[in-house]
């Protein structure tokens, strides 16, 4: 194995890990799978298979590998959700939906690396018992379902997918399912409700947990594809090997994907928690742009909680306590919630001063509102009626009443709804009304307070005036 | 409460015991099976909880999140850390800040339910506020006004006034999706109850939603509509105006109409019903729950078969034929004109054609007019017909249990008609009084010829038909929901009808017209009540022992063995055994 060279322009920074994106934008790399093998591809495999199932998995327990997909939730503990006296097929799900604005990494893995994720989801399927899998394509990833079938048809070619798996005895089947262009098919019960031929409505939870009940009512795991990539290194390493990348509970690498106003936006692949804020936009990315200042973070795609330029961050507990400012901020799961926000998908959007607060919200409530699966009241309702009321912020027509009316609407969607949807689209919201309330405020205008601004409500408005007017009139002759 | 360990009456094989568990309400502590609904254990301690989506008979999707409650748990304990107990053994309830789904989520140990905090109340709120945002508000013109759950959870949980300033989202409206039904669009919820009944109960999978978020619309599949024949239960379960009647929709206000509980007789399977009436009209009938019937549908055939007690063909007067032409008579003279055509006849020259359509008590009145009469020949016009999947029996005779039991008739049915038609037409038979039935119909097989035969033809009908139209004498009787009394449906379970209007015009319900002609034969009878009839017939008939009239309450009693099931109750039955359904 030679030290990979990349592509003009495509170097990794000095302050990257890579391990999944090793061969991303590299010289010399082709989605073959004789490259692929003539790089030791499938070793891993061929290791996992001499193991036994649950050897796998608690070598990925110990590895302390979270999903990359947006929850990060410990994958070896999901895989153990399976009911131990379960007798029906178990399916295996790798999401690569990929939907959420501001994330782009899994889209490198399908395009340039699609053995990796073969591999990583062979050992999956192995650890978990499934013989059969399905990689789930969103529709706007045309390209990367033709790689993807390629490289399933190659891998069977080579007996690494089919019937007895390198003598192993071991059977796999994997399928490239292609969605329909929905953000929702991202959501892992609306992916297996789309994934059985139906609408993509999520499912409540309890009672149907992927786990113990999901694809056909089988016990079903879905993980995101730089999740599945992880578990072909943590067999190589050996889990507590790879959990010495990163951080405690925060382990391994992830792959940062930045996006908007700094000078070099990206993918850059890193231990998790072991760069800053600070260094990831001003040494990685370039910084921002001429004279440009930092108005605000969204940290993990765009249905994260945005994180002020200007703002003091404190975290941990008593003696422990630290204050730090956003660029402070080590880029991980804990500390990032512990700011109040999430590690989310790895999506990172940097907002400057140049940019309106109000139309950075207004276009994320569009997003969501066109999103919205429209099955459960709160969020089918809320995120249309959150992008009018930014819409008219934005667009000057909007009272400073109008920005509490969209504060308590998002709090009238988040932890009210059937998916994390309703969280994805009131947090950035919340978050919004929370921290920049006063910009969009001097948006609004305070004399349009009370104002009704379409025809419908000053129709309803006309009427129920002239009907208190009716009442007033009807009263006075009893007066004496 | 779980049953005492000391009744030893209890059947021991019955399904194995389910483990109680302790739950805490609105601070009262109460006990209910593992696996209860957190919303149906809190009606049962009369907390109702709102809800849209929720149907017992109906998979949970979980999506109105009307039933949203505040749930609480007991704290989580720490390795070996032993659980902090009150006096009466339950622990502290650590409140969650998140709701939780009344509907879909079951009861555990030491959980707590409040239905009135301030977080319930005000996810009832906000649910609420944003199912109206966006609704038409056009209750003035909506059939649904008055049954409406948006209207009633308004009043009760909402807000009262609307801070929305934006414009509605547009629908389409008036929008025909089958031959019996009407969507609304913009009066649509998206609770997607009709959508799991026609895919769950009627296994006719043709509504779904189309387009997404706050657009999203109800539709039927394209080039498919609405049309089975339950579709009708759709319009019953829609918690608002999207799905209308055609056939009910803007004939009358809902808060208007009388509701009778009662049986449809359109086949023996009897429904329970809800007969809808106002001033001597019915407007319509909708299935009542009963589970051992029909659980809680009816098919849209006999739920609609109720226009010809108002259709013109209604009878209004006994009548009675002089030279060939009918004319209106007062009930004594038609009924001594009855009886003494009757009476000119032998037992052996008389036949009676008593009708399964009729009640216990009226067929048991005709068993004492044959009595009287000494009639020999006795038949029923037997209707077999094809059965469904779902409710529909193969007899379309309501009552076929009920007029073997109680006119003693045995063996094949047709084979008695048969001999009777045989009898008039060969002579023998010289009388024939036919109660409700139309002789001339292809069930019934007479032909207009050999009736012309006959020296007395007596007819009991609420109907003008071709047989009557041959009458000596035609006497109006009651239809369905005109009359109170019994059937017996095909599982052998006796049911109750009542009255939802008075007899047309000044026809009698059926039985006291017999009364009187059975008097006017052979002598007082001392019935004078519908209450006596019964007596007679509990005293007369021993199945009946034991029993009156309002001993078989609303839900009926089982009474025969018939061996029957109903299809759609083993389907339902399955599934709350699968827990996919309460029940
Ligand atoms: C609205 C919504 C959209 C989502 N979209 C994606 C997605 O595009 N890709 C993805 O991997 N996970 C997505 N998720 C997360 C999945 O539900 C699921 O948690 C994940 O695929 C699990 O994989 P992991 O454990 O490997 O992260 C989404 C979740 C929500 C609520
Ligand atoms: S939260 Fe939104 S996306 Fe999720 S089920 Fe409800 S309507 Fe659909
Ligand atoms: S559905 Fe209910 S709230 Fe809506 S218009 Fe009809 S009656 Fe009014
Ligand atoms: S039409 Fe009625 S029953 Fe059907 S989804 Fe809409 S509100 Fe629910
Ligand atoms: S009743 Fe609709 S969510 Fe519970």
């Amino acid at each position: 194995m030679s030290e990979p060279t990349y592509k003009a322009g495509k170097q990794p920074h000095a302050n990257e890990y890579r391990l999944i994106f090793r061969n991303i934008d590299r010289e010399g790399w082709d989605t073959s799978i004789d490259t692929y093998l003539n790089e030791g591809g499938y070793g891993e495999l061929k290791k996992a298979l001499g193991m036994e199932p649950g050897q796998v998995t608690n070598e990925v327990k110990a590895s302390g590998l979270r999903g990359r997909g947006g929850a990060g939730f410990p994958t070896g503990v999901k895989w153990t959700f399976i009911p131990p006296n379960n007798t029906k097929p178990v399916y295996l799900i790798c999401n690569a939906d990929e939907s959420e604005p501001g994330t782009f990494k899994d889209r490198y893995i399908l395009h340039q690396d699609p053995h990796q994720l073969l591999e990583g989801l062979i050992i999956a399927c192995f650890a978990v018992g499934a013989h059969l899998a399905y990689i789930y394509i969103r529709e706007e990833f045309p390209e990367a379902a033709q790689i993807v079938e390629k490289a399933i048809s190659e891998a069977k070619a080579k007996g690494f997918l089919g019937k007895d798996i390198q003598g192993s005895g071991f059977d796999l089947e994997v399928y490239v399912h292609r969605g329909a262009g929905a953000y929702i098919c991202g959501e892992e019960t609306g992916l297996i409700e789309s994934l059985e031929g139906k609408r993509p409505y999520p499912r409540i939870k309890p009672p149907y947990f992927p786990a113990a009940m999901g694809l056909y009512m089988c016990p079903t795991i879905v993980n995101n594809v730089e999740t599945l990539c992880h578990v072909k290194h943590i067999v190589k390493m050996g889990g507590e090997e790879y959990a010495k990348l990163g951080t405690p509970r925060n382990t391994g690498t992830r792959i940062l994907c930045v996006s908007g106003d700094v000078r070099k936006p990206g993918y850059f692949e890193v231990e998790v928690g072991k760069i800053t804020m600070g260094q990831l936009i001003n040494d990685m990315c370039g910084g921002l742009k001429e004279g440009r200042k930092i108005k605000a973070v969204i940290p993990g795609g765009s249905s994260a909680k945005v994180l002020r330029g200007d703002e003091k961050y404190t975290i941990g507990k008593g003696d422990d306590a630290k204050e730090l400012s956003l660029l402070e901020i080590p880029m991980d799961f804990d500390t990032l919630m512990a700011c109040g926000s999430m590690a989310g998908s790895g999506g990172v959007i940097v907002i400057d001063d140049s940019r309106s607060i109000s139309w950075v919200l207004n276009n994320i409530n569009n997003f969501y509102a066109h999103e919205s699966c429209g099955q459960c009241t709160p969020c089918r309702e809320g995120s249309l009626w959150m992008k009018k009321i930014s819409d008219r912020i934005v667009a000057g027509t909007a009272s400073p009443e109008d920005v509490d009316t969209l504060d308590s609407v998002a709090r009238n969607i988040d932890g009210r709804t059937i998916c994390a949807f309703g969280e994805a689209c009131s947090w950035p919201t919340e978050s919004f009304v929370a921290k920049f309330r006063d910009e969009l405020t001097a948006d609004t205008k305070a004399d349009l307070s009370g104002t009704l601004l379409n025809p419908e409500s000053k129709l309803a408005a006309a009427h129920l005036k002239s009907q208190q007017e009716a009442q007033k009139t009807e009263a006075k002759p009893v007066a004496v | 409460m779980p049953p005492a360990a000391t009744d030893e009456k209890k059947p021991t094989a019955e399904t194995p015991a389910v483990p109680m568990v302790n739950v805490q309400i609105d601070g009262q502590w109460y006990q209910f099976p593992k696996g209860t609904r957190m919303i149906e254990a809190c009606r049962q301690v009369g907390k109702d909880v709102p809800h849209y989506c929720y149907h017992p008979k109906l998979t949970s999707p979980g999506n109105c999140r009307m039933c949203l409650v505040e749930m609480g748990m007991p704290p989580r304990l720490a390795p070996g850390q032993e659980p902090e107990k009150d006096g009466e053994g339950h622990q502290p309830i650590q409140w969650i800040p998140r709701p939780a789904i009344a509907c879909a989520n079951t009861v555990a140990e030491n959980m707590g339910i409040r239905t009135d905090s301030e977080l319930t109340r005000g996810c009832r709120h906000g649910v609420m506020e944003l199912l109206l945002i966006n609704h038409p508000l056009d209750c003035p013109i909506c059939d649904q006004a008055g049954e409406c759950r948006l209207q009633e959870f308004s009043v009760e949980h909402g807000t009262g006034g609307s801070r929305f300033r934006e414009q509605k989202v547009k629908k389409p409206k008036n929008v025909d999706i089958g031959p019996r039904i009407r969507l609304d669009d913009e009066r649509c919820i998206m609770c997607s109850r009709c959508v799991r009944f026609t895919d769950e109960i009627a296994d006719d999978p043709v509504l779904g939603f189309t387009e997404r978020g706050s657009h999203t619309v109800l539709a039927v599949h394209p080039g498919h509509e609405l049309a089975n024949n339950y579709s009708l239960n759709t319009v019953d379960i829609c918690p608002v105006g999207a799905l209308t009647s055609n056939d009910f929709r803007f004939q009358m206000r809902v808060w208007f109409l009388k509701e009778t509980k009662s049986i449809c007789t359109d086949c023996g399977r009897g429904c329970n019903t809800l007969i809808g009436s106002r001033e001597g009209r019915v407007y319509r009938q909708t299935p009542r729950e009963n589970n051992d019937v029909n659980s809680a549908w009816m098919c849209d055939h006999g739920r609609l078969n109720f226009h010809y007690l108002d259709s013109e063909l209604r009878l209004s007067a006994p009548l009675v034929k002089d030279e060939g032409v009918h004319k209106e008579s007062t009930w004594p003279k038609a009924i001594q004109r009855a009886a003494t055509a009757l009476k000119a006849h032998g037992g052996s020259e008389i036949a009676v054609v008593v009708s399964s359509r009729m009640t216990n008590e009226e067929l048991f009145m005709a068993k004492r007019l044959i009595d009287t009469l000494g009639a020999e020949h006795v038949a029923t016009v037997p209707r077999a017909g094809e059965p469904d999947a779902y409710l529909i029996a193969a007899d379309k005779n309501p009552n076929t249990q009920g007029a073997r039991l109680i006119l003693g008739l045995e063996g094949d049915l047709a084979a008695g008609l048969d001999s009777v038609r045989r009898g008039v037409a060969d002579g023998r038979i010289k009388a024939v009084v036919t109660l409700q039935e139309d002789l001339l119909t292809p069930e019934a097989g007479f032909d207009a010829q050999t009736l012309d035969g006959l020296e007395a033809l007596v007819v009991l009908h609420l109907l003008a038909n071709p047989t009557a139209q041959m009458a000596s004498v035609v006497l109006p009787g009651a239809g369905f929901a005109e009359k109170r009394g019994s059937m017996i449906n095909v599982t052998g379970r006796l049911q109750r009808l009542n009255k939802a209007t008075e007899p047309f015009g000044q026809s009698l319900d059926d039985w006291e017209i017999l009364r009187d002609l059975i008097q006017a034969i052979g002598g007082g009878n001392g019935i004078y009540l519908i209450e006596d009839v019964f007596k007679q017939l509990a005293a007369g008939v021993e199945e009946f022992e034991g029993l009156t009239l309002s001993k078989i309450g609303d839900l009926g009693v089982p009474l025969i063995e018939t061996g029957e099931t109903v299809p759609l109750l083993e389907r339902e039955r399955e599934r709350i055994a699968k827990g996919q359904i309460v029940g």
